[in-house]
């Protein structure tokens, strides 16, 4: 039993439970730890196998989804089965979720115990079927993040698919013309590693090329490609999910958008700098979180259940009204607007560059950068959300900005020949077919989500499928650069072994109970059960492990190895014990 | 009010609410979508009533409705499957031949002559904690109102027994 520091130990009475764990039949032996994964915790772990020769282990801790493979390796090492440990979950769903209610949390802690215990009683010791794993790799995008990872991966000898959906390769940061805070051109660093992607004979590039259907699993994913009309199948063995995110428009007539001329974006003003189009202005205005931090949430198709609730919290607290964008922060407008600002008077002294901002965020080394904007006279100017600026036409094509400043007290005009939006990185549209074609989910936000926010930052929840740069979030070069380094390196671990083993949780048909119905052979997705001589066989090298054909077995006569319908009676009748 | 304030005064009604009738509510989950969708209820730290447990299975399509009507034999007051929404099952479609069985669920629980409200399917994916916890919320109230099952006390064999 572990209290995870406070975690677990300051709500649930600990104690307690351990003694009420030894009341459970069977229990021979039960420990309270501070921090059961620690290697103290864990040596006690193994030392209590060997010395009381246990043959079944239960750690009540927290989730199995982050801990359960340290605990299982760790019963191997004393020699016990991985299959013969059971992890109770009394952190993120009990002591997390009943912090006001300690005896309660308690009971209900003894009641998970109990519902291991029972579980843990059937267990049986299982082996793990090995499959091959194909050497080469499908990586989802052509921005910088798509890029790196493909070379990362390239380099190591894999062969790499790399596949856009746009006709160029480069992505966001091909679009930008300078990057923070070196402000060198972003075609040095982004022209450089296309040549390297293009040139390198691992890699197959395929631009202008979509998705069309992906199944299979980790080690022999198999992918349909569309290019144009035609179709490319690819076997791969592991998928990097690189396919970043959109630059958020903000609806017509926020702001003045699309309204007025004056009024562009951060990467539309980018876009004009590099092509030339800004006349020599005698004022620009930058307006920051346009779109981000917002009060509402805009959901594609998610339910709408879990995507408010920030944005309810907001709205019931500050009383913000509904406004269209996103609920995060995007993490890189402020270096991006003071970048765009240094520009600006790099190439125009003469010229103000006036931000508004809300709150300005300029972590780590970006405090300098902003340091050298107010150096070079930059204004910073906070408005509140509140009263937003308002903007109005004015003769000569100028525009008229009033804002309130919090400073000063006053509101404030500003006549100007540009206003720039700085508005966030956000999800698209296409990630809800991806998610689906994956079988990889969406956070509340829609970015992709992975299998832990700290743990496992680039794993994707479903095997074989990691995620690199600002497809789950946004992310500035360097940090996309570093996760498409980090999820080229987890997938080939799994590459470089060309053999993995499986979680052995496959069906199991009883010949003598099975009457060859049929029933499973036509429902299992995976074409894993065959009927041969009148009887259903597996073929665990397809099985994934779902159980359909145990539930729909009419005689029962199909177990699942590790959750098998005594396992799983065994916690339903011990919950009402 | 403060925001502890509100906090302690909604636990005080909830314990008010338990004294009359404490129900036990069982939560089938899937490993995929719903188990982190209520571990994501416990990260955000959003409270629900203490009143559900747990058993999680590798998909929403390897249960048996026996283990429901076992679970309500066996004095559950209601119980709850949940899975990945339609069309994310990471097992392609295992999700749908739950729905299929939980209409001949209810169906079989309808001649048993148990509520409906008892059982319930739900689809909660990863990120939806807060639907979790709500789910769970409200369940516990709905079942609360329709009192203790009656489904224990009576005679019906153990699907364990009878395989047995």
């Amino acid at each position: 039993m572990c209290h995870c520091g406070i975690n677990i130990g300051g709500v649930v009475n600990v104690p307690e439970v351990v003694e009420y764990a030894k009341t459970l039949p069977n229990v021979v032996w039960t420990e309270g730890n501070l921090y059961t994964c620690s290697e103290a915790g864990l040596s006690s772990i193994r030392d209590s196998i060997k010395k009381h020769g246990l043959n079944r282990v239960i750690v009540a801790s927290c989730t199995p989804r982050t801990h359960e493979p340290l605990f299982r390796a760790t019963c191997e090492e004393a020699g016990l089965n991985k299959y013969l440990f059971e992890m109770a979950n009394i952190r993120e769903q009990c002591s997390w979720v009943h912090s006001h209610e300690p005896e309660e949390a308690t009971a209900k802690a003894k009641g998970i115990v109990r519902m291991a215990v029972a579980r843990a009683r059937w267990l049986e010791p299982q082996d793990e079927p090995e499959v091959d794993v194909s050497d080469s790799a499908m990586v989802i995008g052509g921005g910088v993040s798509g890029l790196t990872a493909a070379v990362t991966l390239a380099n190591q000898g894999f062969k790499v698919h790399l596949v856009e959906k746009e006709p160029q390769l480069g992505g966001i940061t091909r679009r930008l013309g300078k990057i923070y805070p070196t402000l060198q051109d972003s075609s040095e660093i982004i022209d450089p590693l296309i040549k390297t992607t293009t040139s390198n004979e691992n890699i197959q590039v395929y631009t202008s090329a979509t998705l069309k259907d992906v199944s299979g699993y980790v080690g022999n994913f198999k992918v349909t490609l569309k290019k144009g009309t035609e179709d490319m199948k690819l076997d791969v063995g592991t998928i990097v999910l690189a396919s970043g995110a959109l630059n958020y428009e903000p609806p017509k007539g926020s702001f003045q958008y699309g309204v007025l001329g004056g009024v562009v974006t951060q990467l539309q003003l980018e876009e004009m700098l590099a092509r030339g189009e800004v006349a020599e202005p005698e004022r620009v205005l930058m307006i920051q979180c346009v779109g981000s931090r917002t009060g509402e949430v805009w959901t594609y198709e998610l339910s709408d259940m879990s995507q408010s609730f920030a944005a309810r919290l907001l709205s019931k607290i500050l009383g913000v009204k509904k406004e269209e964008g996103w609920p995060y922060c995007s993490k890189i407008c402020c270096m991006n607007a003071i970048k765009n600002a240094i520009r600006i008077k790099e190439l125009w002294p003469k010229a103000h560059v006036d931000i508004l901002f809300s709150d300005l965020r300029t972590y780590k080394e970006y405090e300098d950068f902003y340091r050298k904007a107010r150096a070079l006279e930059v204004k910073f100017i906070r408005y509140i959300r509140e009263i937003p600026p308002e903007i109005t036409e004015a003769p000569n094509k100028k525009l008229n900005v009033t804002a309130y400043d919090t400073l000063a007290g006053v509101e404030t005009e500003f006549l100007c020949d540009l206003v720039v939006l700085s508005t966030p990185l956000c999800p698209s549209k296409e990630d809800v077919m991806l998610a689906r074609m994956l079988k990889v989910p969406l956070g509340p936000d829609g970015f992709f989500m992975e299998a832990h926010p700290k743990l496992r930052p680039v794993d994707c929840q479903s095997d074989g499928i990691f995620i690199a740069g600002t497809a789950c979030g946004p992310k500035d070069i360097p940090e996309s650069i570093i996760s498409a380094k980090a999820a080229a390196a987890r997938a080939s671990i799994l590459m470089a072994n060309r053999k993995l083993r499986t979680e052995a949780l496959t069906a199991d048909v009883n010949t003598d109970l099975c009457i060859g119905c049929g029933l499973c052979e036509e429902l299992c997705p995976y074409g894993a059960h065959k009927i041969q001589n009148g009887k259903s066989t597996t073929i665990a090298a397809l099985c994934r492990g779902c159980g359909v054909c145990a539930a729909d077995c009419p005689r029962h006569a199909i177990t699942m190895r590790h959750y098998s319908d005594r396992q799983i009676l065994a916690q339903v009748e011990a919950m009402m014990a | 009010m403060s925001e502890i304030d509100t906090v302690e005064s909604t636990v005080d009604t909830e314990k008010a609410k338990r004294v009359n009738f404490d129900p036990r509510i069982l939560v089938f989950t899937c490993n995929w979508c719903s188990y982190a969708g209520a571990d994501l209820a416990g990260t955000s730290r959003l409270q629900y009533p203490p009143n559900a447990r747990i058993i999680r299975t590798m998909c929403s399509g390897r249960i048996d409705p026996v283990f429901v009507l076992e679970a309500l034999r066996d004095g559950a007051d209601g119980v709850i499957v949940t899975g990945c929404h339609p069309g994310d099952c990471h097992y392609v479609k295992g999700n749908f031949r739950a729905e299929k069985r939980f209409h001949f669920l209810k169906m079989a629980l309808k001649q048993l002559g148990v509520e409906e409200d008892r059982v319930r399917l739900a689809w909660i994916s990863a990120g939806e904690g807060e639907k979790f916890s709500l789910l769970v919320r409200d369940m516990t109230d709905k079942v609360r109102e329709l009192g203790p099952n009656q489904l224990k006390s009576s005679t019906i064999r153990s699907t364990s027994e009878v395989r047995s």
